[in-house]
């Protein structure tokens, strides 16, 4: 009992604790609340800046401004707009335009970055060298000045409306940019649905016959019922439509055309400086993807008679991919984010949309934290995307 | 059937023919298979179609030297007369004619500070090396300002052109440094409220295009400032820049301080070292060596965004490259103007690249992890 009494005694006199400014606890939480304090203070001061300015400048603060017709004419648009549209439509455009370049850039650049990458690894000596200087070209040289490139020569090298080429089918190819004839007709609906109908089945016989592959090792021919069915359903389409031939042609009408759609300049100057410039890094990570995969899996594929063709298909792209999807998900990030770089060439993405907006409002916060939300949106959800991708694809284990 | 017979011959020793020797390599390299033919043949198609005319246009029938803008029409080639009338103008922007001996001398310096940095053997310099610098910048800051020895003041508002461009990649790379460490050490901290402040920085700055920085940098700072403040234009593009590039180099020291084997804390722990002591002693030198390639790479790529200060008007090289042909009279010369400026950048990020290679080499000699 008394020993008992002392031990606890001990315990409890235990005066070799260390002083309470030494517990690593305690130090932690005074640290963080001094940073945090810190950083409290420093949004606080600038914030009450902000506001000071902007009380002397008369600028409301505040999102109000979004009902308010715009007044700037905007280039190009998915959807319809006029200036006497409100700011908020006139952002969904620009949000709009930055969502289209973007996914036809992150759509190209993959597959010429794939070509590249892969032929930059080809036996044939002229083919490898071709896509070295390919890729250090383009990625030692700025977008910005691609992006100047591409649009000057664009504009200054096309002929002017007057004198496009074409009509090829109906095109037309000016400094304007690429003029298109649209399907006038209904009945266009009908091969639409059977192009639908066709990239459906092929999904669909593409799983059954990888079942069947995985099942019993059989390769069921898949490519020719594809391309059987893509041709076959549109042509189904537009006879079960009535023969639809009407176009909406484009044609030219004084300076400039009418009627049919139009790519513009713009565009296409943006979306070919994005693709090639993301395209040669794409081409980097796949390469150093493909050489990750061992040499024994090229010699053992090599010696169960696979071609280089099936090789690649069969057995090392899909090793490969685990090592390049991490790196190419922040090449699409950093493509979407580069199509900012619209702004300096004149397409109406959404940078200059609510540059515009916030030159003539003054809203700069707001203007900037909508820009800020947007791409945090879309960078948020593409790399969500992509990690399920990663996830569907990564190695099981056993 | 006719019996093979084999001659003894002296050419046994040798390997059959057509394996060897051009043929041989051709065979192995360009024709190995009826696909590889093909696209040999496609390739030496587009390459005849071509590097001719490409040639035709930069060599032969280009206009050299100094010739007014009148000689370079109607002539099929390149007018390489424009860039002999405007290299200056590119390269200096608008700096005072007279004194562009000043920022060409600074480039010097500033180009031999960095490639004297980059040659290994002076590495054994260590902390000298700083000093070196120190004073190299203050010549640079001399030449560049001038106002004393009886150089005239040039307000930086009139630097331009490649100079500029250095300055902003060399300082928006070494300045963001120190935040880059810091960052990356909160991230990597036990304190939530201090980690979850650097990772919001941190996610919220690569979220975003570094357009964006430079708008806020441009439009939201003077708002952010006291009444009466106001700061440079240049001295604002090169705050974004630093804002910006730790956010990335935050993630690089991140990578860096995660390959650290755990026991290399755990012992510094048990020595009974401070978190600073640490930090500073045992893990960063380790963890910063590991990423010095990575650095170099984001370092590439700083230099080429900084073109994108011209979105906010600061005349960087290819601001000036594009003013050059604003010039009415030589405005159908963009293509070599635009030439000129990318084989600039071009030298730089492929000897920078070139390095980066090199040093991963050389740094991973004799590590076995």
């Amino acid at each position: 009992m008394t020993i008992q009494h002392q031990t606890s005694d001990v315990q409890a006199a235990a005066p070799a604790r260390a002083a309470f400014y030494n517990d690593p606890t305690v130090r932690a939480i005074f640290w963080q609340v001094v940073v945090c304090g810190a950083v409290l203070a420093l949004i606080g001061y600038l914030v009450s800046n902000a506001l000071d300015n902007l009380a002397r400048q008369n600028i409301a603060s505040g999102f109000g401004f979004l009902d308010l017709p715009a007044g700037f004419a905007i280039g190009e648009g998915v959807i319809d707009y006029e200036p006497s549209n409100t700011y908020l439509r006139a952002i969904v455009i620009g949000l709009l335009n930055t969502i289209k370049v973007a996914v036809a850039g992150i759509i190209f650049a993959t597959i010429i970055g794939v070509i590249v990458g892969v032929a930059r690894l080809s036996p044939n000596w002229l083919i490898a060298r071709f896509a070295t200087v390919y890729i250090e070209s383009l990625r030692n040289v700025p977008l910005l000045l691609q992006l100047f490139f591409w649009y000057a020569l664009l504009v200054e090298a096309l002929p002017v409306a007057r004198e496009a080429y074409g009509p090829i089918l109906g095109f037309y190819l000016s400094n304007r940019g690429l003029n298109v004839p649209l399907p006038h007709d209904i009945g266009f609906v009908f091969p639409l649905i059977g192009l639908a109908l066709a990239i459906a089945g092929s999904a669909w016989l593409y799983r059954r016959n990888k079942r069947i592959h995985d099942a019993t090792g059989e390769t069921p021919n898949t490519i020719l019922p594809v391309l059987i069915m893509l041709l076959v359903f549109p042509v189904l389409g537009w006879i079960v439509g009535g023969f639809p031939t009407e176009f909406d042609t484009p044609e030219l009408g004084g300076f400039s055309f009418k009627g049919g759609g139009v790519v513009s300049a713009e565009f296409m100057a943006l979306w070919l400086g994005l693709t090639l410039y993301t395209a040669s890094f794409i081409a980097e990570i796949v390469r150093s993807g493909i050489q990750a995969v061992t040499k024994g899996q090229w010699e053992a594929a090599g010696a169960l008679g696979l071609r280089r063709s099936q090789i690649l298909r069969f057995v090392v792209l899909p090793q490969a991919l685990r090592v390049i999807i991490p790196p190419t998900t922040s090449q699409y990030l950093n493509l979407t984010k580069n199509s900012s770089l619209a702004v300096a060439i004149g397409y109406p993405d959404i940078v200059s949309v609510a540059g515009t907006t916030l030159n003539q409002t003054g809203q700069a916060i707001e203007g900037i934290a909508i820009i800020m939300a947007v791409y945090l949106t879309l960078s948020l959800s593409i790399s969500a995307f992509m990690n399920w991708y990663n996830k569907k694809i990564a190695l099981v284990d056993r | 059937m006719t019996e093979r017979t084999v001659q003894p011959h002296e050419d046994w020793s040798r390997p059959p023919p057509a394996t060897t020797g051009v043929i041989g390599w051709m065979r192995k390299n360009l024709f190995s298979t009826w696909l590889n033919s093909l696209m040999t043949l496609g390739a030496l198609y587009v390459l005849v179609t071509t590097i001719p005319g490409l040639f035709q246009w930069a060599f032969i029938d280009a206009i050299w030297g100094d010739n007014p803008p009148e000689v370079c029409k109607n002539v099929p080639g390149a007018c390489w007369s424009f860039i002999y009338e405007k290299y200056r103008f590119i390269l200096f922007g608008v700096y005072p004619w007279e004194e562009h001996w000043r920022p060409l001398l600074a480039m010097i310096i500033f180009l031999t500070l960095i490639f004297g940095s980059c040659i290994k053997p002076l590495w054994v310099l260590g902390k000298w090396i700083i000093l070196i610098w120190v004073v190299g910048l203050v010549m640079v800051g001399v030449l560049m300002w001038g106002g004393v020895l009886g150089m005239e003041y040039v307000d930086q508002s009139q630097w331009g052109g490649l100079p500029l461009t250095l300055f902003l990649a060399t300082f928006g790379a070494v300045l963001s440094f120190p935040l880059a460490i810091l960052l990356a050490l909160g991230r990597r901290s036990e304190m939530p409220a201090i980690k979850a402040i650097c990772v919001a920085y941190i996610e919220l700055i690569r979220g975003v295009p570094l357009i964006s920085i430079l708008f806020m940098a441009s439009v939201m700072f003077p708002l952010f400032l006291p009444t009466g403040v106001s700061i440079d234009k240049l001295l604002r593009a090169v705050v974004g820049l630093i804002l910006f590039s730790a956010a990335y180099g935050a993630e690089i020291v991140r990578g860096g301080l995660q390959a650290i084997p755990r026991g290399q804390y755990e012992a510094a722990d048990a020595m009974g070292l401070s978190y600073w002591q640490k930090m500073g002693k045992v893990i960063l030198p380790q963890a910063l060596r590991i990423t010095i390639p990575p650095m170099v790479n984001g370092f590439i790529g700083g230099f080429k965004d900084t073109s994108l200060v011209l979105i906010i008007g600061l005349f960087d090289l290819l601001y000036t490259t594009r003013l050059a042909f604003q010039d009415i009279n030589w405005r159908p010369y963009f293509v070599e103007g635009y030439v000129f400026c990318a084989l600039i950048y071009f030298c730089f990020c492929f000897f920078m690249s070139r390095y980066s290679q090199w040093l991963e080499r050389d740094l991973a000699k004799g590590q076995n992890y």
